[in-house]
């Protein structure tokens, strides 16, 4: 497995993709610090390349565990109400939410 | 004994409070007090009780006199890090994006502490989202170190740290994703457990990165540490990755450690944490205090010899690349629609515009930046290279411990390279404050427990002790430390603590 080259990998342009990808909608002024500082957060991080793992099965999680279940027993789930008190906004005993569509409806 | 309240182990009030010399009322009283006395300077809390706490506290009161069945933990106050959700109580994750949210159910932990009649007294400052070391990153305020004000707490769970080692709560509870229970605890004289991944539930637990994340106590000694860890572990059916296996028994192994007879006990110093070739970044007081204490650990009978874990030497960078990416989809869930800030739904925009938004003004510098690095090493092209290759370096650090658990009962090392350092001294530089976590990190990514214990003073400021030991193996964690806290005591005539009037 080859690594990429850090240095310089992340250009402003990157991270405002990435940004869009994370739906993050960066200023200009945040745009210009993180491409400097994730450029050399890259490049510490990038030494994990540095190990031999020919062979080497990869950690997802410190407990092996699969398929685990609990008894399918039905119990009250939260009050309706309780749960809207904490939504930005609330309609109609549910969550509204802004428009889905590109165009005005 | 009313002055000594704030300065009291949680088990001396624990005593007092079973055997009617104090009410809870009376200590609650005490440290609501303290609070509005010195909080102003230090900034433990992001949410204080108050009237609750005392209700809450005179309620505990009324069911002892009344003759009730009342544990051990019943009617002492109690700090939790702002990352567990509380009913009807503010919790923010130290973020702007919850901010004013009151959560409609507990977590699992607060809900244990609870039924085990503690009283909470509020919630505390820490890193957005639990990414810091510092608890700079808070969105709400700056927290400072009660030993020095001038230096940071720790982080990411500060506000914990301030608040213990302030006397500004008997104890707290921590989550340590990277080490943001023991380093917090080791730059504030206290002390600080990790447990075993697995063993405390996450259901409730603001979530930053799943595979790491676990709470554990914050206090002001090894028993107090061992004895609210038991009350908050054991199995919970809502989180999967809980392991159901019965609730160890700690305390028995602190009260056993501290009689400080370690003979046969084989100790692993690793080398590839502050030994030699490998004290590049590490401050030679913390250094010394580091060996002082190996030496008095070998005094008791301990076996000491010297472990490499090379793979050790890369878990801060498999760390930085792991965490973030979990983070990146954690973080997904805060979308302006269930909970939270919401902004620029004016009928103009559509949900991508103002999720993008509401992420923009609700989420700190830091958390941005490891959601993007997070969203990079999980992208298509960069994935086996970043995030896949780290996944591998963890397998070999967990391995490192597998072969190491051969040779050795424990292993040690510094909790931290440095004492505390100074506020605004790496906030422009994550590199420099991703490597405040270098010691605590391989315990982490292992899942297995680490605590630590105070080992003494460099340049006025408070150096950590770290145990590890093998999954499950809590207990040795709990019984080594408490035999290096009782023979430090001993020979200061003192607890660590009590000089933080006099420091520097």
């Amino acid at each position: 497995m080859s690594t990429p080259s850090p240095k310089g990998q992340l250009t402003r342009d990157e991270v405002a993709h990435l940004a869009h990808l994370s739906r993050l909608a960066v200023s200009d002024e945040e745009l210009d610090l993180f491409a400097g500082q994730l450029a050399a957060v890259l490049d510490a991080v990038a030494q994990v390349g540095k190990a031999d793992v020919a062979d080497v099965p990869p950690t997802t999680h410190a407990v092996p565990m699969t398929n685990v279940m609990r008894p399918d027993v039905a119990r009250p789930s939260l009050p309706r109400d309780a749960v809207l008190a904490g939504a930005p906004a609330a309609e109609d005993d549910r969550f509204r939410v802004p428009r889905i569509l590109g165009e005005e409806a | 004994m009313s002055t000594d309240i704030t300065a009291s182990s949680a088990t001396a009030l624990s005593q007092a409070l079973q055997a009617g010399d104090l009410s809870s009322a009376e200590v609650t009283r005490a440290y609501l007090d303290r609070i509005a006395a010195r909080d102003g300077e230090l900034g433990a809390y992001l949410h204080v009780e108050g009237d609750a706490a005392i209700e809450a506290a005179e309620a505990v009161d009324a069911a002892r006199a009344a003759g009730s069945d009342l544990g051990p933990l019943a009617g002492v106050p109690l700090a939790l890090k702002d990352v567990f959700v509380t009913e009807g109580v503010p919790t923010t994750s130290g973020s702007k994006i919850l901010e004013g949210w009151r959560p409609p159910y507990d977590a699992t932990v607060a809900a244990r502490l609870k039924a085990a009649g503690t009283v909470l007294l509020g919630k505390t400052n820490m890193d957005e989202f639990a990414m810091g070391s510092s608890t700079e990153n808070s969105a709400y305020q700056v927290t400072r170190n009660p030993w020095d004000p001038d230096r940071i707490p720790g982080g990411s769970s500060g506000g914990s740290s301030a608040a213990v080692a302030g006397g500004l709560a008997p104890w707290a509870l921590g989550t340590d994703t990277g080490g943001s229970i023991r380093q917090p605890a080791a730059v504030t004289g206290l002390v600080g457990h990790k447990p075993t991944y697995g063993s405390v539930s996450r259901y409730g637990m603001i979530a930053f990165s799943s595979s790491l994340d676990q709470a554990g106590p914050m206090t002001r000694t090894v028993l107090d540490a061992a004895l609210l860890h038991e009350a908050i572990a054991g199995h919970d059916p809502y989180d999967s990755t809980s392991i159901d296996s019965p609730v160890p028994v700690l305390t028995e192994a602190a009260r056993r450690g501290a009689g400080g007879e370690l003979a046969g006990l084989r100790v692993g110093v690793v080398r590839e944490l502050g030994g030699e070739g490998h004290t590049e970044g590490y401050e030679s007081g913390v250094l010394d205090r580091f060996r002082e204490a190996v030496t008095l650990l070998e005094g008791m009978g301990a076996e000491v010899r010297e472990v490499s874990c090379p793979a050790f030497d890369l878990a801060l960078p498999a760390y930085y690349l792991i965490a973030p990416s979990e983070a990146s989809s954690n973080l997904a869930r805060f979308d302006g629609v269930r909970y939270g800030l919401r902004i620029g739904d004016d009928g103009s925009r559509d949900l991508d515009e103002v999720m993008a938004l509401t992420r923009e003004q609700g989420f700190g510098p830091e958390v941005k930046r490891r959601i993007i690095l997070g969203t990079y090493a999980l992208s298509s092209g960069y994935y086996d290279a970043y995030y896949g290759q780290a996944q591998r370096v963890r397998t070999l650090i967990t391995r490192d411990f597998t072969t190491a658990w051969n040779d050795v009962d424990v292993l040690v090392s510094p909790t931290t390279p440095t004492v505390a350092f100074p506020i605004g001294a790496r906030v422009d530089d994550p590199v420099a404050m991703y490597a405040a976590d270098l010691c605590t990190l391989p315990a982490s990514l292992a899942g297995v427990p680490a605590i630590s214990v105070p080992c003494g003073l460099s340049e006025g400021l408070p150096v950590g002790f770290q145990v590890m030991a093998p999954a499950l193996a809590d207990d040795r964690c709990y019984r080594v430390a408490a035999a290096l806290e009782a023979a430090q005591d001993a020979a200061r005539g003192s607890a660590l603590l009590a000089g933080i009037g006099s420091a520097a």
